[in-house]
């Protein structure tokens, strides 16, 4: 999976934990549902810095939207961060000490 | 869908121009243990000079003929790869256990690994398995810093083998190689393991062993007198998985170019085992485990080969967005 364009293929995205389960044996399985719960929390807790957040979109995907009501429709966290930054026109930085503060502040 | 162990594995195997890449080739596929192995190899102009001197393996071999494999190659190494099980299928060629691909010397191999990982039909069949560089011990490390391809065929590298270790007269080239690339097997080409180079790769016990031994023994950190430095981070609570992917995907889609790998062994929350992942510039591997921690270690270990980029920030970076799934959970 590239990154930059996060083409898609039969196999999951590498940061599902419920598409590898022969690489995540936990005790008490997570459901797909709920990591996807999961991540979208928390991941929204890093878009709100740019004013944006996302949603689950039919277990599927995911809608990302601004604040002025534009909104892309994404297939995992690898094409989040490229259209993040498209629609905001901001670098989406996880090195950024602003972004840092806010989440320790948040 | 099977596991991804169960899928072909392809084996990259470069090396700068006159580095004897072929020539290892050629002394791998005599192994016994070698014998199921399709090879590509990438002709480079008018005459496939390669082709010539690994003929006893013609009957799998497809010469991909534009050039420079890096360059145009996914369509190429798609349509060969494709092809490749279709002759498979049609009996034409015998069945195949694994794919090696001998790129020019002075190909990247991050595009082939592109290629594997991205394309659906091929990823459906195919795993990426190692890249091993071959290191000419004279000339390859004295042009390292003038020959951008021949610095990050090493930096990329799973394993490293050293050729013509007997002319050196310098000091030996393994320390300066560990500095280089401490997530990297190191090996004299003189003495082979096909098994090891061409067999066992990271999604096989014997090869995620193998592995997961360089990575524990990697420095803290080492900078390499240019732009480029490695360095092993440490984490000694476990990583939360979902806050581990944000942070990944979102540090790679805006530094992809500058991380040349990322390879590591995590304590995640949850497990009772590691997860080794296992990244080359914007690709990520998909992940997979240990049975079990080697010893009572149990942090988190995670190797960055990088351009122009330092330590600390990254670091900081995921201690905050490790934090906030722990504030969320709490």
């Amino acid at each position: 999976m590239c990154s930059l364009c996060g083409m898609l293929g039969g196999r999951g995205h590498w940061t599902e934990s419920t598409s590898h389960p022969e690489a995540f044996r936990r005790e008490t399985p997570s459901t797909r549902g709920r990591e996807r719960q999961q991540r979208t929390r928390q991941v929204n807790r890093v878009l709100a810095h740019y004013g944006l957040v996302v949603s689950d979109f039919s277990g599927t995907g995911y809608v990302l939207r601004t604040r002025t009501g534009r909104s892309a429709i994404i297939a995992n966290l690898t094409e989040l961060w490229a259209e993040a930054e498209r629609l905001t026109g901001r670098a989406c930085d996880p090195l950024d000490g602003a972004l840092l503060t806010a989440l320790e502040d948040s | 869908m099977g596991a991804h162990a169960d899928l072909i594995p392809i084996h990259v195997l470069t090396g700068f121009l006159g580095s004897g890449k072929t020539t290892v080739l050629k002394r791998l596929l005599q192994s016994p243990r070698l014998t199921d192995t399709a090879v590509l190899v990438n002709e480079f102009g008018e005459v496939g000079l390669d082709h010539h001197l690994i003929e006893h393996a013609s009957e799998s071999t497809l010469l991909l003929d534009n050039g420079c494999l890096c360059c145009a190659v996914r369509g190429d190494l798609q349509v060969s790869l494709r092809e490749l099980l279709d002759r498979r299928e049609r009996g034409e060629i015998p069945r195949f256990e694994r794919v090696v691909i001998e790129t020019s010397g002075l190909a990247d191999p991050v595009p082939i690994a592109y290629t594997v990982l991205a394309d659906p039909l091929v990823q459906h069949h195919y795993r990426l398995g190692n890249i091993v560089t071959v290191v000419d011990a004279v000339n390859t490390l004295a042009g390292l810093s003038r020959f951008p391809e021949s610095e990050k065929q090493v930096l990329t590298a799973d394993h490293l083998l050293i050729s013509k270790l007997d002319l050196a007269d310098a000091e030996d080239p393994r320390a300066l190689l560990a500095r280089l690339n401490p997530s990297a097997r190191i090996s004299d080409a003189s003495d082979l393991d096909p098994a090891a180079l061409l067999a066992d790769d990271l999604y096989t016990e014997a090869g995620k062993k193998r592995a997961v031994e360089t990575w524990r023994q990697a420095p803290t950190e080492h900078s390499h007198g240019s732009a480029m430095t490695s360095f092993c981070l440490t984490f000694d609570a476990p990583l939360d998985w979902s806050a581990f992917g944000i942070w990944m995907t979102m540090l790679l889609n805006r530094h992809g170019e500058k991380v040349l790998r990322i390879k590591g062994m995590l304590n995640v929350a949850g497990l009772s085992a590691p997860v080794l992942v296992n990244g080359v510039q914007h690709i990520v591997h998909p992940p997979t485990h240990l049975d079990a921690w080697p010893d009572e270690d149990r942090r988190s270990r995670l190797i960055f080969i990088t351009r122009d980029m330092q330590r600390e920030p990254i670091e900081a970076s995921l201690v905050a967005f490790n934090r906030l799934a722990n504030r969320q959970a709490a």
